[in-house]
């Protein structure tokens, strides 16, 4: 399993499908995508341009699928990609981008240039040229099973926790339940209110639900780091614990790329349709409220602004529900500018917050947040991804800006009326 | 060769090679991309209205929201030449003539005068988008040789056509034998260039909207 140039050329190769065939002949080189991305608008330079983060991947697929390229890489007219090459572009497919998909969503042509980047991943990945945070996230997820280290006792503890301060169950290992809900390591260490939401909200619906004692770990670092084998791996936990339990849906977190790995990756990753339904907690409760399972009281009245998780949003087409959500409870919800379909990424989504030596460069980009912020100037920012949240706080804690981040999942919650009796259940 | 052998070459024997390259040629170049196929997607779609690949194909035509006033020579120069070699191409009274004598189709052209002054407006826009290549950063980096070569193959022809219908420079002959030459020219190395993207951006956008499509993302 060592990682080589060979290995990754060879992975490279197959991922290569005709819709990257086609992208590739159909960029024209306009441009138009640095004006799209982050990296490239906050620092101005061109390096960051997102198609030319594949240079690489292009010349292997002209090299090995096109006429032309075979024979201008037998005379010699194309040079091969080396390991110098891959190691310098490490920076520009893991550091400075985040998979958010901007760059696709304004191509003319139409170049998904996100997929391609994903794919690209899987080759840098196999010829060891990813980057160490990233892949330190990986072993731990093999071996403990999270990418930061935390094991079932920790979420036991945590589930005693809400149990003792809310008075409501947690079930572990429920067959039947109607739920399973998934966690992310962050919420599991820094945001222990989303287990407490989740138990008042299902409670309140009236609706089963139960975590899994071997699949509670939603992220999935395979899929970030580029690893389909890996990525398979973490995906079966969660199918085969859903599937043992019997569960109707499985329920992504509050994280973006967990819900990707998940939703519109998962069957893929295995090489089967699921036998259950895959949402994310914005869905649910989205769907909860138009049943009318979801009653709130009393509205926030300061000023609230919402950041939609790139996976989420353009990535996952679930823009509504969190609008329709915010607007329950609160009474001052005001848009930052570009919100929605084509909002702008915090700047560490797609395992680049797991990277120590892109830092410098995210707080960079993460200036296009703070130039969104300003213009709305909220007293709190929403957003429904625990690695958002984490960027945001420490964007915001660099510019010093004074703007508490919470999930949306957790404000929804703190508006349910407390529930001693049997209420909906 | 006098010039009325020059012309006469480049109305029939030119005009018969560059036609088979070309026709060959995307036929090739179509085959080597879309053979290539993809995995069939297992997950299950979630529809939406608008969310398609056909969608997209008619959408992409228009900017992304935002995107005219962070790139407004890119978008405006690029749209107005598109447009402006689509009339001049295929709306010049004597091209459809052409097309007429080679596949027996016809439709009605626009008065010359016209077709003049949307030549000079294509031209105009070119110009622009190619000072811009040269001058902004990011088009610069990008640009390869390619990029000057394919601009130059696409700009020649509106130049010659539009010179020897005004009678410049040179006799008329001569000028309409070069004008054909450049066409044959363009033809030969499109299906080789970026110029190719005349027929895979379809294909691209019928992608992207098709995978975002089974996403339920109307892009």
């Amino acid at each position: 399993m060592s990682a080589s140039l060979e290995k990754g050329v060879r992975v490279l190769k197959e991922v290569i499908d005709a819709p990257m065939a086609s992208y590739f002949n159909s960029c024209v080189h306009c441009g138009l995508c640095a004006e799209a991305c982050l990296f490239y608008t906050e620092t101005g330079d061109p390096k960051y341009t997102p198609i030319h983060k594949l240079e690489p991947l292009r010349r292997i697929y002209e090299q090995e699928y096109t006429l032309l390229g075979r024979l201008g890489k037998m005379v010699g007219l194309s040079k091969p990609v080396t390991d110098d090459e891959l190691e310098e572009w490490k920076e520009l497919v893991y550091n400075s981008c985040t998979l958010c998909g901007r760059c696709s969503a304004v191509c003319p042509v139409g170049n998904d240039i996100a997929y391609m980047v994903r794919k690209f991943r899987e080759g840098m990945s196999a010829s060891g040229h990813a980057p160490d945070g990233i892949i330190g996230a990986v072993n731990r997820t093999v071996t403990i099973g999270s990418p930061m280290g935390v094991k079932l006792p920790a979420v036991k503890a945590q589930m005693k926790h809400v149990e003792e301060d809310y008075g409501l169950p947690i079930p572990l290992d429920a067959e039947g339940a109607e739920y399973m809900v998934m966690l992310s390591s962050m919420e599991i260490i820094n945001f222990p209110e989303y287990l407490a939401a989740i138990a008042k909200i299902m409670h309140q619906a009236g609706k089963t639900w139960t975590l899994c004692s071997t699949a509670f770990e939603a992220t999935n670092a395979g899929m970030q780091i580029g690893n389909s084998d890996l990525a398979k791996l973490l995906v079966s936990r969660i199918v085969d614990g859903a599937e043992k339990l019997k569960v109707k849906t499985v329920i992504s977190p509050e994280c973006g790329h967990a819900y990707t790995a998940l939703r519109w990756e998962g069957a893929n990753l295995i090489g089967r349709p699921f036998t259950f339904k895959v949402q994310h907690i914005i869905e649910v409760l989205g769907e909860f409220q138009e049943q009318g399972l979801l009653k709130t009281e009393g509205f926030e009245t300061d000023k609230l602004t919402f950041h939609d998780p790139c996976q989420l949003a353009r990535r996952g087409g679930v823009i509504k529900q969190q609008r329709n959500l915010m607007n329950m409870v609160s009474k001052n919800f005001v848009e930052m500018p570009d919100a929605g379909y084509m909002n702008w990424c915090c700047g560490g989504g797609g395992g680049a917050s797991a990277i120590e030596e892109g830092e410098e460069l995210r707080l960079e980009a993460f200036k296009k947040k703070k130039s969104q912020l300003d213009t709305v100037k909220p007293d709190r920012l929403v957003t429904a991804c625990a690695n958002c949240r984490i960027v945001l706080e420490e964007g915001l804690e660099h510019y010093q800006m004074d703007i508490p981040v919470l999930g949306l999942t957790e404000l929804i919650a703190e508006h349910i009326p407390d529930q001693t009796g049997q209420k909906g259940a | 060769m006098n010039d009325m052998q020059f012309l006469t070459w480049v109305r029939g024997t030119g005009l018969d090679i560059a036609l088979s390259i070309f026709v060959l040629g995307v036929l090739w170049r179509l085959f080597e991309i879309y053979s290539l196929g993809r995995k069939p997607d297992l997950t299950a779609p979630r529809h939406a209205a608008g969310a398609s690949g056909l969608h997209t194909i008619f959408r992409r035509t228009l900017p992304a929201e935002g995107m005219l006033k962070r790139a407004p020579v890119s978008i405006i120069g690029g749209t107005a030449f598109h447009i402006g070699l689509a009339i001049v191409v295929f709306l010049f009274a004597p091209h459809i003539l052409l097309i007429k004598n080679l596949t027996g189709l016809s439709w009605p052209g626009l008065p010359s005068q016209f077709i003049d002054l949307v030549a000079v407006v294509t031209m105009a826009a070119m110009v622009v988008v190619l000072v811009d290549r040269i001058n902004k950063p990011v088009k610069r980096y990008l640009s390869t040789f390619g990029d000057w070569f394919a601009w130059t193959l696409t700009f020649l022809p509106v130049l010659t056509g539009w010179m020897a219908v005004q009678h410049l420079l040179l006799p008329y002959t001569t000028m309409l034998a070069i004008h054909i030459l450049t066409v044959e020219l363009l033809l030969v190395f499109l299906p080789f260039t970026k110029l190719f993207h005349a027929f895979t951006a379809f294909g691209s956008r019928w992608y992207i909207g098709k995978i975002n499509g089974h996403k339920g993302v109307a892009v």
